[in-house]
């Protein structure tokens, strides 16, 4: 059986946890046998049966008042008492914060290895096999699992999502017995900027701004770019923020975020192998540079030799020509 | 405060990876090795720490006789101590197995802390596995991803990054702490920290001294092969006047990429 963790942040559950449900039930069906899945939470157990759709046998409901804020020792003791009970041959995670966090830390209750933020997940000949990405993307890895469970996290935006299905199936609640001192690190409360956008690892398009936007000011400008386009956040190489012209977690590359989305939208960034480490997985990759030499312009589907100061301008209006055609 | 810092030998971010024939590691010759870019926040923090609270700072690294130069660079940040966990085996990218090492130095040899600092991640494994891990079989509360820590007396508090947000999480001491881009701002080697780092003395302590044998250290995760990337294509270039360039990419998000 294959479980897979569904996050749940705001009260509904992530996407990346349906796209891992989604390769969670590919694989069980190679495999022959089901995927699962398993919510936990304060007040969760209504979001259960929207996992069935995209596959889901059996949802299981981990409720506790423990449990309505995060903490990776809570929840990793509750998913232990399950894991212990119904025995899973292969957990998967979303890469997200919270996927980060629990996944080693089960693994650890768990004393077995894992393998985090994968790309790509294979069976061949019954046998479950990962790849992710190392040196953030410069090379990939194979692994197997020597041992049981086999866990993964795998990374956002990356598998597809499947096309919901008709399924009935069984949401099973199971008794979480937790005390305040396994509660080691709580969180107290989330701090969220008022009118904060959309995580650079979440977005369906990121528009990036490199040293070519010459000031903090600059920025701006992309903001109004991202103000038009639907999912989309704006990133930044390591040049801008060591600048200090926009804060770090808008970072893409070795030493910020991996990302991938849709289209990567490279304004003024000359393409250091640290920063296409972190962008290389995007499925489309534009660039914009006044240099035709730039190393960027070798790797991305469609680029533009040209003054980004001329050209975010006249992009933003044809964009808009578009829209309201 | 008595802090511990656990660090990692990395090839730096502008280099070029390149596989060995044996498809099972990478080749480390023309390499430039550094701290491992996350860890300098750990250090810088752990020194910050210390000034304020008093203590000291210990670093330790689990590697071969290599990972000596960067503890070097360690004491000469400023680091009291430094201690190297002698461990011969190449990279693996089995974050058990480091943590396994690490949790058995610190039951066995080196019991006295009151907070330990990581790197939210190595720089090339990019596994993120180990601070829960040791958190994990130490019982420790941990904060993963933080950009902000306080110590007050035996609590703390400290900011951890989530998507579009941060978490404020508060725990006891001993903690298992791990540091992101944003914590603070590390320092330079000074000349004199350079000159003390030489004469130092740096223990090893290797993985039979701890008592962990191969069945201890057996690989739960089987590196089957390394592989390069597929290469992207080289696209569509086009020169010339905005209006006109914009216009073919607009028709290039909607017809190719199909985002708009």
């Amino acid at each position: 059986m294959i479980l897979v963790f569904m996050e749940v942040r705001e009260g509904k559950i992530k996407k990346s946890s349906f796209e891992v449900l989604s390769e969670g039930w590919r694989r069980a069906n190679e495999l022959g046998t089901e995927v699962n899945a398993v919510l936990a939470g304060g007040n969760v157990e209504g979001l259960a049966s929207s996992t069935f759709q995209y596959g889901a046998s059996r949802a299981y409901v981990l409720e506790h008042n423990l449990l309505s804020k995060y903490s990776s020792s809570g929840f990793a003791q509750a998913l232990f008492s399950l894991v212990q009970e119904i025995q899973p041959g292969i957990i998967l995670l979303s890469a997200t914060a919270m996927g980060k966090d629990l996944a080693p830390r089960l693994a650890a209750k768990l004393g077995v290895s894992m393998a985090s933020d994968c790309t790509r997940t294979e069976v061949h000949d019954g046998t479950f096999s990962v790849v992710r990405p190392i040196f953030a993307g410069k090379a990939l890895a194979t692994f197997t699992f020597q041992s049981s469970p086999q866990i993964a996290t795998l990374r956002p935006n990356v598998f597809p999502l499947n096309e919901p299905i008709e399924k009935q199936g069984e949401v099973i609640r199971k008794e979480v017995i937790l005390t305040e001192e396994q509660i080691r690190a709580r969180v107290e409360e989330i701090l969220k900027e008022e009118g904060a956008e959309l995580d650079v690892t979440e977005a369906e398009i990121v528009v990036s701004g490199g040293r070519g936007m010459k000031s903090p000011e600059n920025f701006g400008l992309l903001k109004e770019l991202t103000s038009i386009i639907p999912h989309s956040a704006i990133g930044a190489s390591r040049a801008a923020v060591d600048s200090g012209w926009i804060d770090h977690q808008h970072q893409v590359g070795q030493t910020g975020k991996t990302v991938s989305p849709n289209v990567y939208m490279a304004f003024g960034i000359s393409g250091a192998i640290q920063h296409m480490a972190g962008m290389a997985s995007s499925k489309y990759i534009v660039a914009v540079n006044k240099d035709p030499e730039a190393p960027i312009f070798k790797v991305c589907d469609f680029g533009i030799v040209g003054d980004l100061f001329q050209v975010i301008p006249s992009l933003k209006e044809e964009l808009k020509i578009f829209q309201r055609d | 405060m008595n802090i511990f810092v656990f660090v990692k030998r990395v090839p730096d971010t502008e280099s070029k990876i390149r596989i060995a024939p044996d498809g099972k590691k990478i080749i480390e010759e023309d390499l430039n090795f550094v701290l491992s870019p996350f860890d300098e926040y750990a250090v810088e923090e752990a020194l910050q720490l210390r000034a304020t609270h008093e203590g000291k700072v210990t670093v330790f690294s689990v590697g071969t006789e290599e990972s000596l130069t960067i503890l070097k660079k360690c004491l000469a940040m400023g680091a009291n101590e430094a201690v190297l966990l002698k461990d011969d085996a190449i990279e693996t990218y089995d974050g058990l197995r480091t943590a396994k090492i690490i949790t058995q130095a610190l039951k066995e040899k080196f019991s006295d802390y009151d907070l330990l600092l990581f790197g939210k991640q190595s720089v090339g494994a990019d596994n993120a596995q180990v601070p829960s891990m040791v958190a994990e079989l130490l019982g420790l509360p941990q904060v993963n991803v933080v950009t902000k820590l306080e110590i007050n007396g035996a609590n703390g508090v400290a900011h951890r990054e989530i998507e579009g947000a941060l978490e404020k999480a508060s725990f006891s001491l001993p903690a298992v702490i791990s540091a992101q881009k944003g914590l603070n701002e590390p320092r330079y080697e000074t000349l004199k920290g350079i000159m003390m780092a030489k004469r130092k003395e740096i223990p090893a302590v290797t993985v039979q001294d701890l008592g962990l044998g191969e069945e201890d250290l057996s690989l739960n995760l089987i590196l089957m092969k390394i592989e390069s990337p597929p290469p992207r294509k080289a696209g569509t270039i086009v020169e010339g006047e905005a209006s006109e360039t914009t216009k073919k990419l607009v028709n290039f998000l909607r017809e190719e990429a199909k985002v708009i």
